[in-house]
């Protein structure tokens, strides 16, 4: 019970740091964005009054407006209430309710394709490391390729193959916006078909790019696995060499994979940023990039908000079932 | 193992089993053990001497000259070739700036194809040479990748060393914000930072310092760990114990066992930073007027590139960045193996060298894999 109450508050701690980290970054950086905004204004021509910079200042949060404390209150409030503000580049659409529409699509793509890489990177790295010296372990050092190559990268090739050279797939967006009569997006056959079709290359793109670290990790905890005692003792006994590896190698090897699951998440998130701006597909990663583009600063802060608490929620659930998988974890809580 | 197991073992093969998990295991203990330190010996008898020699040479060398040697990475293919790799990139992105022509220079001939016009690698849109970008583009990068690394491994030792050392509150408090930073995902972090930063601001020494922010977490977690272990080791508490003074514990008797961890820590903070900057630069948020690969990248694709058919200008710094990932790993690699003994090699082409024949080589295999 005190591991699950550590483990709860610990990500307390890191969900207030990642909520007030997205009230200072805006108020500490050199760059004031009712400033950037209002320089940007004027240099494209548009006449900035007193009344214009009060208006945008407001919009953006009230910075500069009131104690540091007093904004962070405020702040707070809204943030209680959901409100995070007005977009600038979708006027006068709430940030929420954008981020709303975008967070399905990414959390359908980074899932989807994270627990398919997982599966697929944990046994092949379970049968490489099993087998050593196996056609599947000499492939390792030309795995680290795939493992240091950015994913938008990735992303670009496949769409050059399967989208240019070959027509099979989509070349952007989430479903077919185009099509006639014109596809609701719901639950329904052809959207959901149209979704599916459209997902193939930028799950593909985060698949291939992320498979290799899973396999990696596995196989070196695998080989490290094998070389313990326990092992040789189940092999002394005669267990089957399927059950040894199951259940005596496999099934211990996969835990620091599972504990390491942070940094590997986060790795993911940050490719598929990148590669849903690739695929203009209509998630978060794209939104992101687009407010970025356009100076739509509560936009943006919405983004990082909403990506940092899927994150730690993911984080959460899997510490969690690690505790449940693995007992010591719960007396060497740190 | 089905052979029958006694004193005066005969069968070559139950030896180099014996001989490589025997040696497997005492070098677990032995390899983060400080070095110079009195250590278990591992002695086989002599014979088979020609093959129980060959076999056990690079373990019982390490035990043996077990000094400074055991921090340097044993030879192997995958150290040669990534060294081999790493040293041309390096060369590559020092020299060949002075070489190639300016890479903002445009000229009229737009987007022609590798080898056309005198250009090596083509073209882009405003007719400037991508082979010339390429080498100032390395260069940024790996200028970047450095940095980071460098301060990286700094920061991650401090927070991962220095504080689990000391012990106490210190360690809790730094122990909170290492995995705090871990669990904040980092390039939406360091997208909202570097956005807020004048274009103009923006060069290779700031990105370096703002993807710095968000990478020493990782490696602080790991040191951590690996500091906890040698922590408690006798001869640790045995200098405590004598008096010394907590820097001299920590620098000589501790940081010389961390040595492997934090170099393949700094090859990998090495790799995301080539990596974060490639992807901040695709979103246009990268160094203002120096190249980078990803600054390239982001150009290529702000052309559409892709849809000009123009695969010259994006698949190549691309590639550049994949390779000089992956001669980093392979590298990784042979410091993995002073880490974790363990994974050290007992590939087929390891035991050919050993000089066996191939059918001894297969019931080795079948042996193995019982």
């Amino acid at each position: 019970m005190r591991f699950y109450i550590q483990k709860l508050l610990f990500y307390a701690a890191a969900f207030w740091a990642a909520i007030t980290l997205n009230f200072f970054i805006p108020r500490w950086m050199p760059g004031n964005p009712v400033d950037l905004l209002i320089s940007k204004m004027s240099a494209g021509g548009i006449p900035v009054t007193p009344e214009t910079k009060a208006i945008i200042t407001t919009q953006l949060g009230g910075i500069g407006q009131g104690s540091l404390l007093e904004q962070y209150w405020a702040y707070l409030k809204n943030l209680a209430h959901g409100d995070l503000g007005v977009s600038i580049s979708n006027y006068p659409a709430q940030v929420s309710s954008i981020l709303g529409q975008a967070l399905p699509w990414t959390i359908t793509l980074i899932g989807l394709s994270t627990v398919i890489a997982f599966t697929v990177g944990i046994l092949l790295g379970m049968f490489a490391g099993w087998k050593r010296g196996s056609f599947l372990d000499n492939l390792i050092p030309f795995v680290t390729f795939f493992q240091a190559m950015p994913y938008f990268w990735m992303a670009l090739i496949l769409l050059l193959v399967f989208s240019r050279i070959v027509q099979w797939f989509p070349f952007a967006g989430g479903y077919d916006t185009f099509a006639f009569p014109p596809i609701m997006p719901g639950f329904n056959g052809e959207f959901i078909t149209s979704a599916l079709y459209h997902g193939v290359l930028p799950a593909t793109t985060i698949v291939l790019s992320s498979v290799a670290g899973w396999m990696m990790g596995m196989r070196n905890m695998m080989v490290s696995t094998l070389s313990e005692d326990y092992i040789l003792t189940a092999e002394a006994k005669g267990l089957s060499p399927r059950r040894v590896r199951m259940v005596y190698a496999a099934r211990n090897a996969i835990l620091p994979s599972l504990s390491g699951f942070a940094i590997s998440l986060g790795f993911v998130v940050a490719g598929s940023i990148v590669t849903e701006q690739v695929f203009s597909y209509p998630g978060i990663g794209y939104t992101l990039w687009s407010s970025v583009a356009n100076n739509d600063y509560p936009l943006m802060q919405g983004c990082f908000l909403v990506i940092s608490v899927a994150v730690l929620a993911a984080n959460l659930v899997v510490d969690l079932l690690l505790g449940i998988i693995d007992p010591r974890t719960r007396s060497t809580t740190a | 193992m089905s052979h029958n197991h006694d004193e005066s073992v005969n069968d070559p093969f139950d030896r180099i089993e014996a001989e490589t998990r025997t040696g497997g295991v005492t070098l677990t203990a032995d390899a983060t053990a400080r070095p110079g330190a009195p250590q278990t010996e591992f002695a086989p008898q002599s014979h088979d001497a020609d093959l129980v020699q060959e076999t056990g040479a690079v373990e019982r060398t390490f035990e043996r000259k077990a000094g400074l040697k055991s921090l340097l990475p044993s030879r192997s293919t995958k150290l040669t070739i990534g060294l081999a790799m790493l040293g041309v990139f390096v060369a590559y992105a020092i020299i060949a700036p002075f070489l190639v022509g300016d890479p903002n220079a445009i000229s009229t001939f737009r987007l022609s194809g590798p080898g056309q016009n005198g250009f090596l690698l083509g073209s882009n849109q405003a007719g400037q040479d991508i082979w010339a970008q390429i080498a100032y583009g390395t260069r940024g990068s790996l200028i970047i990748g450095v940095i980071v690394g460098l301060l990286a491994t700094i920061l991650s030792t401090l927070f991962g060393v220095f504080g689990t050392y000391v012990g106490g509150f210190a360690d809790n408090a730094f122990s909170l914000f290492t995995n705090v930073m871990l669990v904040i995902p980092g390039l939406p972090l360091v997208i909202i930072i570097s956005n807020y930063i004048p274009a103009d601001h923006r060069n290779v020494f700031l990105i370096a310092l703002v993807l710095t922010i968000t990478s020493w977490a990782g490696s602080a977690r790991v040191l951590r760990s690996v500091t906890l272990s040698v922590r408690g080791r006798d001869y640790v508490m045995a200098s405590k114990i004598s008096g010394e003074k907590t820097w001299r514990i920590l620098v000589v008797e501790i940081l010389p066992n961390l040595i492997p961890v934090m170099a393949s820590q700094l090859i990998f903070a090495i790799i995301f930073a080539i990596l974060g900057e490639a992807g901040l630069s695709f979103l246009g948020l990268g160094p203002g007027t120096e190249f980078t690969l990803g600054k390239i990248l982001q150009q290529a694709n702000q052309a559409l590139a892709l849809t000009q058919g123009a695969w010259w200008w994006f698949i190549p710094p691309g590639l550049m960045i994949a390779l000089i990932g992956m001669s980093l790993s392979l590298i990784n690699f042979s410091v993995d193996e002073i880490i974790n003994p363990k994974l050290r090699s007992n590939s087929r082409a390891a035991r050919k060298r050993w000089g066996l024949t191939p059918a001894q080589i297969k019931s080795l295999e079948e042996e193995n894999l019982r």
